[in-house]
């Protein structure tokens, strides 16, 4: 489908009679629903991924570092065994690499905006969040493709999640719901930055202290009361003591319900920042 | 009688200390195309985005087709379509995958629209490079595509924010000949141009704009013969007789010589208009008087008024193209 020979179209003129054709007015057809424009964007995020496949880099790999290093690292110190450590780890380090990896979702849409493409969309007759919602479709793609590599690579491991199958989909389903909803905290700071690099670099700060300041490499119980403090209203805390307990098989509803909630507040808030940012840019 | 297709009054737009668009008024008649005349950073691009519902005016008021831009944003953006610097396609897809992808988005069904991209391509020349990436074109290929994406459903009002700038003749010839097609089927065209040639050759009417304020406006032949019907150049072969040219040159053609940076070059200002000769014959006299003279002129053109000539004659002598290269200058300055 891609072909890359420079070939001489550059030397074909437009004749008048094909022009005037191309121009007769013809019924303008009915504009697209919401769903419907905003799953439009979401096929052309994933053009984007067919044309560069590079990009799907830091949803592979970066997650099966993040796995192998940290099984063991820390497995044989914090739980005697990796394998021990893994049953605890898994779920949790499924978190970290896929909150880490939302912030894309904000680095992507700052270089469109700088690209110009988003002025085109911007003009059109359809629902204005359709662009968003479409390029955060794209990316919960993203999401799942990262989730399963590491599941995939936990499993071989030797990860055993109680929950067995259902538990697992579960899981993944409810880090696809949040991290959706984080997604637009990025897209308003996509927006609202200058340069896709100040876009990693407050995606960074925010994302560092939120994932490892968390219940997700150690049991928080030996850290200082300032910091469990912290580690307690963390929404990453919360998240992964779900995932953790719905993949084990012994579902936490109160922190699935907590989970849930956060998300609808996440996409009331930042939704509105970021579509008020849009409007404006 | 049908509203104009643009019409605004005491349009402002702020960027900080920058009063990027300054109160302007403009009437746009259906039907033609219309030239936006002014250097980098004059405001016409922020003209455009206003017109164009993307960014929100902090004065004035500015009506597409009769309808407000601000309060009745979608029924403006459902008759308009905008190509330009920060409007264009996406790179990484293909020619065919970006027009697509905007005819869906205008409501066609998936057989309907590949249709549509597939007829555009054709049209356009560019059947060839349809599977290829639109980073992967020429800078003409990519001018028509953008095009190309703006026309997917005929509009009635077309944005066109300098089009051909850095394309060669051949390119720039093509958007030209795509223009005319476009407006002889009944759309209406907002051109901005830094080229006075091609607003000349395009608009049926012009507005000159600078510092974010319209300085003139009127159709290309009102506005030269404003300003001088052209501009004769001479290149002389000995430095030392410029003096003594000057001063011929000033009496034959009863107008203020300008001395180049060059030593050798002067430049005059020919007013056609204003005599029973023409801008060539009287050019032509004045040569013979330095001839006549025993100067010797190496090099003789005699030439439209250039952008910088028309923004001298308009803004005075304060070089009103100086600050050009930088975005933001203030309004205020001239």
């Amino acid at each position: 489908m891609t072909t890359t020979t420079p070939a001489p179209a550059d030397l074909a003129t437009p004749s008048a009679e094909t022009l005037a054709a191309v121009l007769t007015r013809q019924d303008r057809p009915a504009r697209p629903g919401a769903l419907a424009a905003s799953f439009t964007f979401g096929w052309r995020a994933m053009l984007k991924i067919k044309h560069v496949p590079e990009q799907l880099f830091d949803v592979t790999a970066f997650p099966i570092i993040m796995t192998l290093m940290f099984t063991y690292l820390f497995g044989g110190a914090l739980a005697g065994s990796t394998r021990d450590y893994l049953q605890f780890l898994l779920p949790g380090i499924m978190v970290t690499s896929v909150v880490m990896i939302t912030m894309y979702t904000g680095v992507g849409l700052n270089t469109d905006i700088e690209k110009g493409v988003f002025d085109r969309f911007r003009s059109l007759p359809v629902w204005r969040p359709a662009a968003l919602v479409g390029m955060i479709f794209g990316d919960v793609l993203r999401y799942i493709l990262a989730a399963t590599t590491i599941m995939l690579v936990g499993l071989i491991l030797g990860f055993r999640p109680g929950g067995g199958f259902p538990g697992v989909l579960a899981g993944v389903g409810l880090l696809v719901v949040f991290s959706f909803a984080f997604s637009w905290i990025w897209t308003m700071f996509g927006l609202f930055l200058r340069s896709e690099k100040s876009v990693m670099g407050v995606s960074m700060l925010v994302l560092f202290p939120l994932t490892f300041l968390s219940n997700v490499f150690v049991d928080p119980g030996t850290m200082p009361g300032w910091l469990q403090a912290f580690v307690k209203v963390n929404p990453i805390t919360h998240l992964v003591a779900a995932v953790r307990s719905v993949m084990a098989g012994t579902t936490d509803m109160g922190e699935v319900m907590w989970v849930l909630a956060a998300s609808a507040v996440l996409i009331a808030i930042f939704g509105p920042l970021t579509m008020r940012l849009y409007n404006r840019k | 009688m049908s509203a104009p297709a643009i019409e605004t009054s005491g349009l402002v737009k702020t960027f900080g200390d920058n009063r990027a668009v300054d109160g302007v008024d403009l009437t746009v008649p259906q039907g033609t195309v219309y030239g936006l005349l002014g250097p980098n950073g004059a405001g016409k691009t922020t003209v455009v985005r206003m017109l164009a519902t993307l960014l929100r005016p902090d004065g004035g008021a500015a009506r597409v087709f009769g309808h407000d831009v601000v309060r009745e944003a979608d029924a403006v953006r459902s008759r308009v379509s905008l190509t330009g610097q920060y409007a264009s396609v996406d790179e990484d897809l293909t020619g065919t995958e970006n027009l697509v992808l905007l005819a869906r988005l205008l409501g066609h069904d998936r057989r309907a629209a590949r249709a549509r991209a597939a007829q555009l391509l054709e049209a356009f020349g560019l059947t060839e490079a349809a599977g290829r990436q639109v980073k992967k074109y020429s800078g003409g290929m990519r001018r028509r595509i953008d095009i190309a994406a703006s026309i997917l459903n005929t509009p009635d009002l077309l944005f066109l924010d300098e089009p051909t700038t850095g394309l060669d003749p051949r390119s720039r010839n093509q958007v030209w000949d795509i223009v005319r097609a476009v407006v002889a089927n009944g759309t209406t065209v907002l051109l901005t141009t830094q080229y006075l040639d091609e607003a000349d050759r395009l608009a049926a009417r012009i507005a000159v704009i600078d510092h974010g304020r319209v300085i003139a406006e009127g159709t290309p032949g009102s506005l030269k013969s404003s300003i001088g019907a052209g501009t004769v150049h001479v290149r002389l072969r000995d430095a030392d007789r410029r003096p003594e040219a000057e001063r011929l040159l000033g009496e034959a053609l009863d107008a203020p010589v300008q001395l180049e940076s060059d030593p050798v070059a002067l430049t005059v200002r020919v007013d056609g208009a204003g005599s029973e000769q023409g801008a060539a014959q009287q050019a032509a006299q004045a040569l013979a008087g330095l001839a006549a003279a025993g100067i010797v002129v190496d090099d003789f053109s005699l030439g439209q008024p250039s952008l910088d000539e028309v923004f001298l004659a308009l803004t005075g002598p304060t070089p009103a193209l100086a600050g050009s290269t930088q975005d933001g200058f203030s309004g205020g300055a001239a």
